[in-house]
This record gives structure tokens, sequence and C-alpha cells, in this order.
């Protein structure tokens, strides 16, 4: 069997057994917004970890209270990496405004259209078996764009908002965190309150990855385009060219 | 009662103090302050016509520790505060006076001092059936306390119990507990929660509207900000165990023994205002964390509600099931990951199925 290069390789080369198709892509994802996707689940990772450690901590160290600093470690990574988040964030945000015209579904919900809410059953039906084949997107889905709008992105205010106002607590009463985010502790005022709804929201998005890693899988196994690779790329590929 | 308009003066005098003293300590405070002889006199006259401020003091739904603990005050010490510096014209649980004569008082004090006395509460209204649950006197509490308010200077919250509601407001409230600054309207409230707060704290916060005539700074909760602005965490002398990861595992463990951080025992101390970590309590003897035990949270809203208080993470009691965050959240993630599982497996079967039919086509 020859080696087959680029310039060698031919339509004509497809076997009776393969099918050949002409595969339409269109670019969907921008720089920006793939490298924000990804540090933000890096962040996402590092948060959820630390934070779980935050409210039950690892095993009492021993020796002197002035030898060691592992809890002030986990806590300023958690603080840190909760800034990246929170600026990538506002990127993101700016981003919704000078992207392409996919970069503000993230945050904008056609709650009134026929023809979305149609979309979130047709989809929801494939997923229950109950079809054989969903239908092409290409941005997000009917079903994911729902997740993304009502789980993703409050969960992010809220957890970026609550995160701050704890933040301020510690930072004093006359920091900007509290200036800006203090107004937490007029709807939670026990700030234990915020604690529990805080770490709540990190099994939030615990759940929230179960199920966006696996949808993503799936579909780019199973569904009519690809997804994974869009993420890394931005190019989003078709695999046929059926009009639905 | 018009003999509650003594002045500092008459009460300097009445402690044996002569004229001539009195004059040179008002010279004194002038040349302190840097101000001319001519203020000698004007600081006299201020002293002689000032008139101690009239305190009301009213229990409602409560247990008195508040009270406890006030007597308990050793800078200023007690005495000095209801004898010499406010006017204390009723306090039905350690006056003399008592019934008709004690009930009297309160109508006195409302018309002859209108918009100049200083309403103190202790406890709270239930306002379910009409307020019938606190019946001092024989009338319902909360029309005493808006009665009362209505007329005041302002009003000081003492306790958890007049600021948020405390253990007779815990779920499911069945008197319908209700924090003072809910019932009263129109009135400035200076909140100084605790189960009890700190004596030094309480009259602090009166010394301080004595002596500047003002109330003090509150923050976003209505607390004074001198004693309500860091957390018990912040100042506390366990701090430098907690960011070295040093913790209390058990009550008889070698940590414990250390004096370890409390935070695995559940401490409230980083989400809990309050100056116990500095002030501390019994003229500075001790605090809770000093004594071996984590903070409970005592001066916070809802405090009762977040228990356990010997565990960090709080039960959730939104919802109809027991939990706290991470059983909660744990258990739907289990589930999550299972129900993902599932839908995989029957995808791989069904995608073989299509396959083997689309083959035998």
């Amino acid at each position: 069997m020859p080696i087959h290069t680029a310039s060698t390789v031919h339509a004509d080369d497809a076997s009776a057994d393969d099918t050949p198709v002409v595969r339409t892509s269109i670019y969907v994802y921008e720089a920006p917004l793939r490298a924000w996707h990804w540090i933000n689940a890096l962040a996402l990772a590092v948060l959820a970890v630390t934070g779980y450690f935050i409210g039950s901590p690892p095993p009492s160290v021993p020796g002197e209270a002035s030898d060691s600093f592992l809890f002030g470690y986990i806590r300023f990574i958690h603080f840190t990496t909760g800034y990246v988040l929170a600026i990538g964030w506002l990127v993101r945000i700016y981003w919704a405004f000078v992207g392409n015209h996919h970069a503000h579904q993230l945050f904008v919900f056609p709650f009134w259209r026929r023809d979305y809410w149609n979309g979130v059953i047709w989809e929801a039906s494939w997923y229950a078996f109950m079809r054989r084949d969903p239908k092409k997107y290409v941005g997000h889905n009917p079903l994911a764009h729902f997740m993304m709008f009502w789980l993703f992105m409050f969960g992010m205010f809220f957890m970026i908002i609550t995160g701050f106002a704890m933040y301020g607590e510690a930072a004093g009463i006359d920091s900007w965190q509290y200036a800006l985010f203090g107004w937490v502790f007029d709807i939670f005022p026990n700030s234990q309150t915020v604690h529990t709804w805080h770490h709540l929201g990190m099994w939030g998005f615990v759940i929230y990855s179960i199920l966006h890693v696996y949808a993503v899988v799936h579909d780019d196994i199973l569904s009519r385009q690809s997804m994974i690779s869009t993420m890394i790329s931005g190019e989003r590929m078709f695999k046929d060219n059926r009009d639905d | 009662m018009p003999a509650g308009t003594e002045s500092f003066y008459d009460v300097i005098r009445r402690q044996g103090i002569s004229r001539r003293n009195f004059m040179r300590f008002c010279s004194l405070t002038a040349a302190s302050l840097g101000l001319g002889p001519a203020f000698v006199p004007r600081i006299a006259s201020a002293m002689e016509t000032k008139p101690r401020i009239p305190v009301i003091w009213m229990h409602g739904l409560e247990c008195t520790c508040c009270s406890e603990s006030f007597i308990r005050s050793a800078h200023p010490l007690v005495k000095d505060v209801v004898l010499s510096m406010i006017s204390l014209d009723y306090d039905d649980t350690i006056m003399a006076a008592a019934g008709h004569q004690a009930e009297e008082i309160l109508e006195q004090v409302r018309t002859t001092h209108k918009g100049g006395y200083i309403l103190a509460v202790e406890g709270n209204p239930p306002l379910k059936d009409g307020g019938i649950h606190c019946l001092p006197g024989g009338r319902p509490f909360v029309d005493k306390l808006t009665e009362m308010a209505a007329d005041s200077m302002a009003v000081v919250a003492w306790g958890s119990c007049a600021s948020w509601g405390c253990v007779q407001a815990a779920r499911p409230n069945p008197t319908q507990a209700t924090p003072v600054d809910k019932v009263v309207t129109g009135k400035p409230v200076i909140k100084v929660p605790g189960c009890p707060p700190i004596a030094e704290v309480m009259t602090g916060v009166l010394t301080y509207v004595l002596t500047f005539d003002r109330l003090p700074a509150l923050d976003r909760q209505g607390r004074p900000k001198m004693f309500y602005s860091q957390r018990i965490h912040d100042k506390c002398y366990r701090r430098p165990h907690f960011d070295a990861g040093q913790f209390v595992e058990q009550w008889d463990d070698d940590g414990a023994r250390k004096g370890f951080c409390l935070y695995k025992m559940g401490c409230k101390g980083p989400t809990t205002y309050n100056a116990c970590s500095t002030v501390r309590w019994n003229d500075g003897v001790s605090f809770p964390i000093q004594s071996g035990h984590g903070c409970i949270g005592c001066s916070e809203d809802a405090f009762w509600d977040n228990g356990p208080f010997y565990a960090r993470l709080s039960d959730i009691n939104a919802f109809p099931v027991e939990g706290n965050a991470d059983t909660i959240g744990g258990t739907v993630a289990a589930v999550a990951g299972g129900a993902v599982a599932a839908h995989a497996a029957v995808s791989i079967v069904k995608r073989a199925a299509e396959k083997k039919d689309h083959d035998t086509e």
C-alpha cells in the first residue's frame, strides 16, 4: 500500500465502502473566544478543587504555625484564579459586543421565538432516542443554548459576585470589592449563607461540566457536525449537506 | 419624670466633688482641647445645663441575657453609666417601681421628653395573632414598642433578638417574632447584635451617643462600625494556625491541646462580625475561642438556623431534603454522572444495532 501524501490523495482514492462527501466548514469561534474557553475551563477546575478544600480542609499540618502556610496557599490560589476567571469573564462580555454574531449567543435568550422552542423539543427528543437525526446548527443547538444561558451564564455571574463579596469581607469594608459587591449582604445578611450558596454553586459547575463534556463527546460522534475540534480550530464542520 | 432632667453638674456635685474642683476640671478640659480661657465658662455652662439623656429600656420576647451582660460592664463601670451618664427612667427588670407606677413612667417620659429620649429594646415583638404572645403590663409588646418608638430620638436594638429575631424566630417561627427594625419605622435603629452583646460594646454605644450627641456611624446592616466592621476571624489570635493549615480535628486531640484553629470544628469566626476577639468578655478575661470552643456566630442573622454549630458546612434548609452543600451537590452530581453513563450505554447499543441493520440491508 503506497503512502499517501496530501498531493496524492484524491477523491478517486475512496473505496466503494467509503462514502465520499463534500464537507462544508464555517468559521464560528474566533481566537479570543477559544482562548477564553480553555482558560475558563482550567480556572473552573482549579477553583472547584481549591474551593472544595476551603470547605473541607486537608488533614492538619504538624509543627510550628510559622513553618507552614498550607491553607494560606490554597486560599491564595483560589483567589488568584478567581481573578483570572473574573477578568476573563469581563473580556468575554466585551467580546460579545465586538466579536462575530455567534459571540453574543451566550448572553441572549430567544424566549419569545416559537422556532427556538421547537428546536429545544427536537433536540431533547433526539437525546431521548426518539429521533434518528438531530438538526444542524452553526452555533449552539437550542438545548445547549438553554443550558448555556440558564446554568452557565447565570452561574458565572453568581459565583463571581458572591466570590468577590466574600473576598471584600477579608479586604475590609473600605475596600473596592466591598463597595462593589457588599450589596450581596443586603440579600443574605449572614455571610455563612453566602458561603453555603457559593459552595452549592461549585457543585452546580461540577454538574454542568459532567453534562457539557458528555454532550460534546456524544455530539462529536453522533450529531451531524463537529464539536470538540470546533473549540480548538474555530471551524464548524458539517458531516452532510442535507438541507434537514 | 421631671427629676430625670438632672444635669451632669448635679451628678458631679452629688458624688462629692466641690464647685472649685469642677471649675478646675473645666479649665483643664478647655486647655487640653486647645481652647482659650473664654471657653471655660461655656464648658461649665454646658455641664451645668445639659440634661442627662433619658433612656427607656423595654423588654419583649427575650431571655434578659443582654441585661445580664450589661451589668457586667467594666469600662465604663455600669454603675457610672446608670447612675451618672444616662437617666435610666424605665427598665421593668431592675427598676424599683412596679405595676401601675412603673407603667405611668412610660407615659410621663413620652410626653415630657418627646423626641429626646433613647428607646433601648431588649427582645423583639411577636406579631402573630395581634401580638398576644408577649403581653408586658397587659398590652401587646408590639403596640407599646411602636408607641414609645414614635416619640423617641433613636432606638437601640439590644442583642440578636431585637436585631435579627434570634432563637424565638428560628424556623418555623411560631409566634412570628420580628426584629425591631422591621416594626419601627421613621426612627434610626442602632443594632447591637450578639447573644448577648459584649458589655463594653453596649455601654460603649451609649457613651458615644452621650459624649458626641450623635449616633455612631452604622454599617449597611445598621450595626455600629466601631464594633462590628471586622469579623472575629480577622483579629483572632489563632489565625496563624488557620493560615498554616493547623486545625483541631477532634475535641480531645493534640491540636485542641495546642490551641490550633477551630475551623473544622465549626467555628463561625470567619463569618461573624463582632468585637469578641479584641474586646473579649468579663473585663477582657477571655472569649469562646480562647476557651477552646468555636464561635457559634451569635451576633449574625439566622445563626440559629445555620447549624450545626460543630461543622464547617452549614445545613441547607431551602430544599425538602436534609444535608449540607456537599451532600446535596454530591448527590445531584452522582445522579448526573449516572444518567450520562446510562445515556452513553444506550447510545452505543443503539448505534451498534443501527450499523447491524445497515450491514444486513
